[in-house]
């Protein structure tokens, strides 16, 4: 039963955020960033009691406001009404980004659109195309005890994992660790190591989608999807 | 006793009109507006300036919202010249009138725009942060070296006005601030030369406790109340 609602689910990017939900501690405080990375909140093991952390100043927040609940003074980082659970703090921005830059902050998830083999990010802008800009990515990036990224493995059959960032850098920071639908990798300073693959997805179909060089981990298993106890 | 004298001692706080807001934001002003995405915008004093349109102003807020919210109309109206935020994403038209020329646009680390703000309202010299070291951010910056440590020196923003948005105010002009509405707006309320206070609602002096105060009313120049 629960087998097949699970493979239901599993499109790329519920696949990825439901990985990197096991990454999460109890008593960690997570940020997670816009897009993909908020979806990591669905897929929190039961057992696993962290607070989240939303940039534009509050610690403590819940599930999406349900329609017709909404505080329009109480948003996520992307202006999306939600809820807050008992014991929440709210503050300003300055404290927000002193909280990220001053190392308070234990895990953050943020999207990417280019990690390299060094295990740095670009995810600010496509120069003359698209300027997004960095919000407070580059902050986390210098604050956060841990830095997961979480994106698809390719854009339109390209990989976004690549040998070196032609795209400007977030950091020079290296992340720790990159989640996409087919792998997990960690970067080391020996450069990309692969941890982890996709239910179903072959080393090979790996090396073909990705730019990088990495190291293959002799112990290298499949994702692990699911934590003992939780449901 | 006492009583007369703090009412000749305290000063109280002009309740503004629109028209005198659309009176004292000329061509080519400074302007920080709070909000995050729209949230704890002042949207009634940015629909007095689109009317009024004042041109080639510089807008200092941490993001341009979306077209035909909150702060993204000053950007639809093509009312300012020069932006500095840490995020256009949400806002297709800020990046277009970028990327066509007619808009400078500054991208700012989130933190660093917050603590740039902060240091200009505190009287501080700059900021040191390890933020955006090895980036585009960092080329024209000036690294400082502080016990074998390399930071990068950004410099504090001050404005001709301060825009914000808060939720109570009483006539003194002591603000308080609302949950997410906060973000940006404390700290702006201290870096702006005259700063104008759009409030969801007037409560009578002394009704906000001293120590629930975000912001003292000395700082503030004018409030107006949100229409509802």
């Amino acid at each position: 039963m629960i087998e097949k609602k699970i493979e239901k689910s599993f499109g790329a990017k519920e696949l990825i955020a439901r990985r990197v939900a096991q990454e999460l501690q109890s008593g960690q405080l997570v940020n997670l960033g816009i897009g993909l990375p908020t979806l990591v909140s669905d897929y929190i093991p039961r057992n696993v009691q962290v607070r989240l952390e939303s940039e534009n100043g509050l610690i403590g927040m819940g599930a999406r406001a349900a329609a017709g609940f909404e505080n329009l003074d109480l948003t996520d980082a992307g202006s999306n009404p939600v809820t807050i659970l008992p014991g929440a703090a709210s503050f300003d921005s300055s404290m927000s980004f002193g909280l990220i830059r001053g190392g308070h902050v234990d895990v953050t998830v943020l999207g990417g659109l280019q990690v390299d083999s060094m295990g740095r990010l670009a995810n600010w802008m496509i120069p003359g195309v698209k300027v997004p800009g960095m919000g407070g990515a580059m902050d986390l990036l210098s604050g956060a005890k841990r830095v997961i990224v979480a994106m698809q493995h390719q854009s339109g059959g390209v990989s976004k994992i690549v040998q070196k960032c032609n795209l400007p850098l977030t950091s020079i920071r290296r992340v720790d660790l990159i989640v996409t639908d087919l792998a997990v990798f960690q970067p080391t300073d020996r450069g990309l190591v692969l941890r982890e693959f996709a239910p179903g997805v072959t080393i090979d179909i790996i090396r073909k989608a990705t730019e990088a060089s990495f190291e293959l981990d002799p112990e290298a298993h499949e994702m692990r999807l699911e934590s003992k106890g939780s449901q | 006793m006492l009583a007369t004298f703090l009412l000749t001692r305290l000063r109280m706080k002009s309740i503004c009109h629109a028209e005198d807001v659309a009176n004292l934001i000329t061509d080519g002003s400074s302007l920080l507006v709070g909000g995050f995405l729209g949230v704890g915008c002042p949207d009634r004093l940015v629909d007095i300036l689109v009317q009024r349109a004042p041109k080639n102003l510089t807008l200092i807020t941490n993001d341009t919202a979306r077209p035909g919210l909150g702060v993204g109309k000053l950007i639809d109206a093509k009312l300012v010249r020069k932006l500095f935020a840490s995020h256009i994403g949400t806002n297709p038209e800020t990046q277009r009138q970028m990327l066509a020329g007619e808009l400078a646009v500054e991208l700012v680390p989130q933190g660093t725009l917050v603590e740039r703000i902060r240091a200009g309202g505190f009287g501080l010299g700059g900021v040191l942060t390890k933020t955006g070291l090895g980036t585009l951010v960092a080329e024209t910056k000036r690294k400082i070296e502080i016990d074998g440590e390399e930071w990068l020196l950004d410099t504090p923003i001050k404005a001709d006005f301060a825009l914000i948005h808060a939720h109570h105010a009483d006539f003194m002009g002591n603000l308080t601030y609302h949950l997410t509405a906060d973000n940006f707006n404390s700290v702006m309320a201290m870096a702006g030369q005259t700063v104008i206070a759009e409030v969801d609602e007037f409560v009578a002096t002394g009704e906000i406790p001293p120590d629930a105060i975000r912001t003292p009313g000395v700082l503030v120049d004018y409030i107006l109340e949100r229409r509802r």
